[in-house]
């Protein structure tokens, strides 16, 4: 982060609720169905500063990630990389995006997390056994324009640029 | 093209971690980052629990303590018993020349309630190499085997339950000593025997307990009560099904156990002791 841009504890804040988020104990009906919430505040962050919040910061974000959920190291880094590379080549056609197209984007976006998380499980030899598996995708497209412009706020707010 | 490079760095990183493991280090050291975050997220249940604790009226409390008292008393009473036996197990042991040793030294621990991979069978504990967890540790609760641990971090430790796909454990039946191995199926709940023939002496209701093979689980620990056995013309394996005895899904606190000495080792030193000792006598 260079030193001219103000409100870097902004963006780290807002991260570490989502990795919060993440670990916070749900029940057991609602586990399968948890939003990705570290992917869905990397979304925001690269689309509204992507010359702050880069691949290289989404990587390291995967990395701890994977630390926290137990996963295989790089796991969700690889896709945490590839989302923010995706989103920072279209960042200025998705901001004018409605809302619900955004949602779609988002969507889709969280289904190819899932499908790499997938595969690298099927590599491992524990395949998803059940379509509940896919339901985080639906969460997050669904709860994503309350996140859109709660963290537009915030950013507006604090001028973090 | 920094995109190609951090997924390089993704794969590289994934296959060394499943193939080799000497990423444990850099997992270990990047848990310390994690572990407050885990720690904040299980504050709401830990204050609730304290809450709780300190709303209990004495009444509560003291039903509570006869009721511990009685236990105590039930537990004391079988102990006594229990110590003869091993007596004289170890007695009739010396005189088989063959050597077992009973005493494992434990610490228990307790669980973050903090959510990890969904699908797979995992828990935090809050002990970790300051208190001397190691890779492969097995934990127990009050009525059988957990699990074990794979990955420690300085401060907290991650558990792999029984009913995780990826977990096996060697097994064998209590009651005619049929070995084993007790696979988790990603089910809550339950395990599978594998690898028993379609005529062997299996019946519902039968405890299964670790045979100890394999030298990472202590031997003597229940695992769980046969469900349900299907034999099917034609297949060559038995599937049995059985029910975990450790509550794995309701604990609050675990007990992390260190077996005394591989068996290999106790059979050379206790083979060495019986040299002394006649030795000695002669």
């Amino acid at each position: 982060m260079s030193n001219k841009s103000t409100g870097g504890w902004i963006i780290f804040i807002s991260l570490l609720i989502a990795f919060l988020l993440t670990a916070l104990p749900l029940p057991v009906w609602a586990d399968d169905s948890r939003p990705a919430w570290v992917a869905m505040v990397l979304i925001y962050w690269c689309m509204a500063l992507p010359n702050k919040v880069g691949i290289g910061i989404a990587w390291c974000l995967g990395l701890l990630l994977d630390v926290q959920q137990g996963a295989l190291l790089g796991q969700n880094a690889l896709g945490l990389a590839l989302i923010a590379y995706f989103v920072i080549q279209i960042h200025k056609r998705f901001r004018l995006f409605p809302l619900v197209q955004q949602s779609c984007l988002v969507g889709f976006m969280i289904i190819f997390y899932l499908l790499i998380a997938s595969w690298v499980g099927g590599i491992m030899g524990i395949p998803p056994q059940t379509w509940t598996y896919w339901m985080p995708a639906i969460s997050s497209m669904v709860l994503w324009p309350w996140l859109f412009v709660i963290l537009r706020d915030i950013r507006r707010q604090y001028y973090v640029s | 093209m920094r995109i190609v490079a951090f997924i390089l760095a993704s794969l590289i990183m994934m296959t060394v971690d499943h193939r080799q493991g000497h990423l444990e280090k850099v997992r270990s050291a990047l848990s310390v980052f994690v572990y407050p975050l885990q720690y904040i997220a299980n504050l709401p249940v830990t204050v609730t629990n304290w809450v709780s604790e300190a709303l209990t009226t004495r009444a509560m409390l003291m039903e509570e303590i006869a009721w511990l008292r009685d236990e105590q008393l039930t537990l004391s009473s079988k102990i006594q018993k229990y110590e003869i036996l091993q007596a004289e197990n170890e007695r009739l042991r010396k005189m088989l020349q063959s050597s077992k040793k009973f005493d494992e030294r434990v610490l228990i621990a307790e669980l973050l309630a903090v959510d990890l991979q969904p699908f797979r069978h995992q828990i935090v504990i809050n002990k970790g190499q300051r208190e001397g967890v190691y890779d492969g540790q097995p934990i127990v609760d009050a009525n059988g085997v957990m699990g074990q641990i794979v990955h420690v971090g300085p401060f907290s430790s991650t558990v792999l339950l029984l009913t995780d796909p990826t977990h096996a454990i060697p097994v064998q039946i209590n009651r005619n000593g049929l070995r084993s191995i007790a696979v988790g199926t990603g089910q809550r709940h339950i395990l599978q025997l594998e690898h028993l023939s379609n005529n062997v002496d299996i019946r519902e209701g039968d405890l299964v307990v670790s045979s100890g093979l394999g030298s990472r689980f202590p031997s003597g620990y229940p695992v769980g009560i046969v469900h349900n056995i299907s034999r099917v013309l034609g297949e060559p394996f038995v599937q049995v099904t059985i029910i975990p005895s450790a509550q794995l899904e309701k604990n609050r606190e675990v007990l992390l156990v260190w077996p005394e000495t591989s068996p290999k080792l106790s059979a050379d030193f206790e083979s060495a002791v019986d040299d002394a000792d006649t030795s000695a006598r002669l």
